[in-house]
């Protein structure tokens, strides 16, 4: 409240005698102070910033500083924890997956298929026109070895697992919200925004596979 | 809005802590010597209904969290300890569970009165707010205690709606981890939702207080929407008059919730829920519980993810800012002939909407929700602002005393 009066006067939209009251007022408490005048403690105070100014706003800087440095292990531990996160690969062994399989391994808690192609299927994914897909993206770079597609089974809709060999093009369809993916995992209609996701996986032998 | 009469301590005990701790004296200017409109309707008593329904699912709720355990591999089965085995635990899960939709049951009811009777208007707009902070809190918290029995449903209504979050752009699916606590739900989201489920009803009650706080500075509104003139002529005292009615009025709604409890309990619960969650597979058809299809129906109504995210949360939103979107100077649909027809046409949208939402998807109800959800906000954003401008509303009664006299007038 005292340092808007003085800001206001150096702007001078009040008149200094308003400010003068209220500086009397400051200055009649008890104390060698109260034997100043008005006049003369207002011209103190306007040299600013002076010392209590100072002192304000460097504990407010450190009180901020320490607010959010408490504030921050309370929202950070709810992220994954580190149990969680050591739990990022799994190895799975794709000599059991016959031809037109699909099969559903479970990785950070969540589905993963692995779906070994018909040709047909490949065919049908590869000679698919960009220009049909809404998240544009060739079933070479999906499938690098194309008789594996290997895909996040989750619909990037609202993440409910998809039904496989299911919609019109005999990919999967979401039984939530009706979404329809190809046999590549592509996003063909329906609300989801993007393709099946595809995770990081590498081929560790030929019937071995190694995701995350 | 200040009582006619004022507490006076009768006892030497009494007077001497009223003077340290008014508090007697608080209770019975609010809920004794409160003076309330003379004409109010049944549709009155839902806030006491409300307020016992708050009070039973909490007292349920403590009572279950003494059996639950919200593990992932152990909350099925401890639900199964408490129907089995627990002493009564089969009456409190079913008063619990069905609680939950009686709860809303009522909600609704007080809502739609409140639209109905423009409740939210001057100078009530603040006391609306709280209600719509006290809603969207209910859906939190019911929506958390539908996970914890950790089936099937539950599974899929956490993945659906925590979901939601990835619709944001670049920070999205951050947060949908961060939300989780790993990369799917799991045993960290169901523990989180169990605390949360835990603290939620609580801060209800704190906005309860606040709702009442504000509903008792400015008065109750009324079925014919004009203010308090004359305490003496326009009201009567809360007690025994409205007293009374919310007794009754909540004996009759516990009828119901008695006959959900005890006869089909499951009526409402989705049978798919009777399974264990399995996180590779979801439900055919998976619905969210009653109370929220007519947001679920927005949703699945709008082909693009994130626009759908927006409509659902805008559906909701929307509701904060009834007071200013509503233009007309007067409160009651009795005397407003045109709002009152688009009154119920929003109602059967909102009802329509609802039975869509327990739809599966289908080219038909796709389009029918698309035109339901227009019809939503067709009369929040258009209909609400306009009708204040063209309606021809018909005259009001100068008081309350007047309106039930002129109710009264044909007798003489």
């Amino acid at each position: 409240m005292f340092r808007a009066h003085v800001s206001r006067e150096r702007r001078g939209g009040k008149p200094p005698q308003a400010f003068n009251v209220h500086a009397k007022a400051f200055a009649s408490g008890p104390g060698p102070a109260g034997n100043g005048s008005g006049v003369r403690l207002s011209t103190l105070a306007i040299e600013s910033p002076n010392r209590r100014d100072f002192l304000f706003l460097a504990t407010g800087a450190v009180g901020a500083v320490g607010a959010a440095a408490v504030v921050w292990p309370l929202i950070d531990q709810i992220n994954p924890d580190a149990s969680t996160l050591a739990l990022s690969s799994v190895e799975v062994d794709t000599g059991a997956i016959a031809e037109g399989q699909i099969v559903t391994v479970k990785w950070r808690g969540g589905p993963v298929f692995i779906r070994h192609r018909t040709k047909k299927e490949i065919d049908e994914a590869v000679n698919t026109p960009l220009s049909e897909l809404k998240d544009p993206q060739t079933d070479q770079e999906r499938a690098p070895k194309p008789e594996w597609l290997i895909v996040v089974g989750v619909c990037t809709h609202l993440g409910c697992v998809p039904l496989g060999h299911e919609g019109p093009y005999d990919g999967w369809k979401c039984p939530c919200h009706g979404s329809i993916y190809d046999t590549s995992g592509r996003i063909r209609s329906g609300p989801a925004p993007l393709n099946l996701a595809v995770p990081e996986y590498a081929f560790l032998s030929d019937t071995k596979v190694k995701i995350g | 809005m200040s009582g006619t009469s004022t507490y006076v301590p009768k006892s030497a005990f009494a007077r001497w802590f009223e003077s340290r701790l008014p508090i007697v004296g608080l209770v019975h200017s609010s809920f004794i010597a409160y003076p309330t409109p003379r004409n109010l309707n049944y549709f009155w008593t839902f806030g006491a209904i409300l307020t016992f329904m708050l009070a039973a699912q909490i007292v349920t709720g403590v009572v279950l969290a003494m059996h639950y355990v919200p593990n992932a591999t152990m909350a099925f089965d401890s639900v199964d300890h408490i129907m089995r085995n627990v002493n009564y635990g089969w009456l409190m899960r079913y008063l619990h569970s069905n609680g939950a939709s009686m709860f809303f049951f009522a909600v609704y009811f007080h809502m739609f009165r409140g639209i109905y009777y423009g409740s939210y208007k001057a100078p009530r707009e603040v006391l609306w707010i709280l209600g719509v902070i006290i809603y969207l809190l209910m859906m939190a918290t019911a929506f958390m205690g539908y996970v914890l029995p950790w089936g099937m449903m539950s599974l899929a209504g956490a993945t659906v709606i925590t979901n939601l979050f990835t619709a944001i752009p670049l920070v999205g699916v951050s947060i949908a981890h961060w939300l989780w606590g790993g990369f799917a739900v799991g045993n960290p989201t169901l523990n989180r939702f169990f605390a949360l489920h835990y603290l939620l009803p609580f801060m209800i009650v704190g906005v309860v207080v606040l709702h009442v706080w504000a509903l008792h500075v400015a008065g109750q509104n009324n079925p014919d929407g004009v203010e308090v003139k004359n305490v003496e002529r326009d009201t009567v005292a809360f007690t025994p008059y409205a007293t009374i009615k919310d007794v009754f009025g909540l004996s009759v709604f516990l009828i119901v919730y008695a006959w959900f409890t005890f006869f089909i309990p499951l009526y409402l619960l989705d049978p798919d829920n009777s399974n264990m969650a399995n996180p590779l597979v979801t439900p055919s058809h998976i619905v969210p519980e009653w109370y929220l299809l007519p947001f679920y129906a927005i949703l699945r109504a709008i082909p693009d993810k994130l626009a759908g995210v927006i409509a659902l949360f805008a559906a909701i939103a929307l509701l904060a800012f009834l007071p200013w979107l509503d233009t007309s100077p007067v409160k009651s649909a009795k005397y407003r002939p045109l709002y009152r027809f688009f009154f119920w046409i929003f109602v059967v949208c909102c009802v329509g909407l609802g039975y869509l939402g327990s739809q599966e998807v289908s080219d038909r109800g796709t389009l029918v929700s698309r035109i339901l959800a227009v019809g939503y906000f067709g009369f929040l954003l258009i209909v609400l602002p306009l009708l204040g401008l063209i309606e021809k509303t018909k005259p009001i009664p100068a008081s309350i005393a007047d309106a039930v006299l002129v109710k009264a007038a044909p007798a003489e």
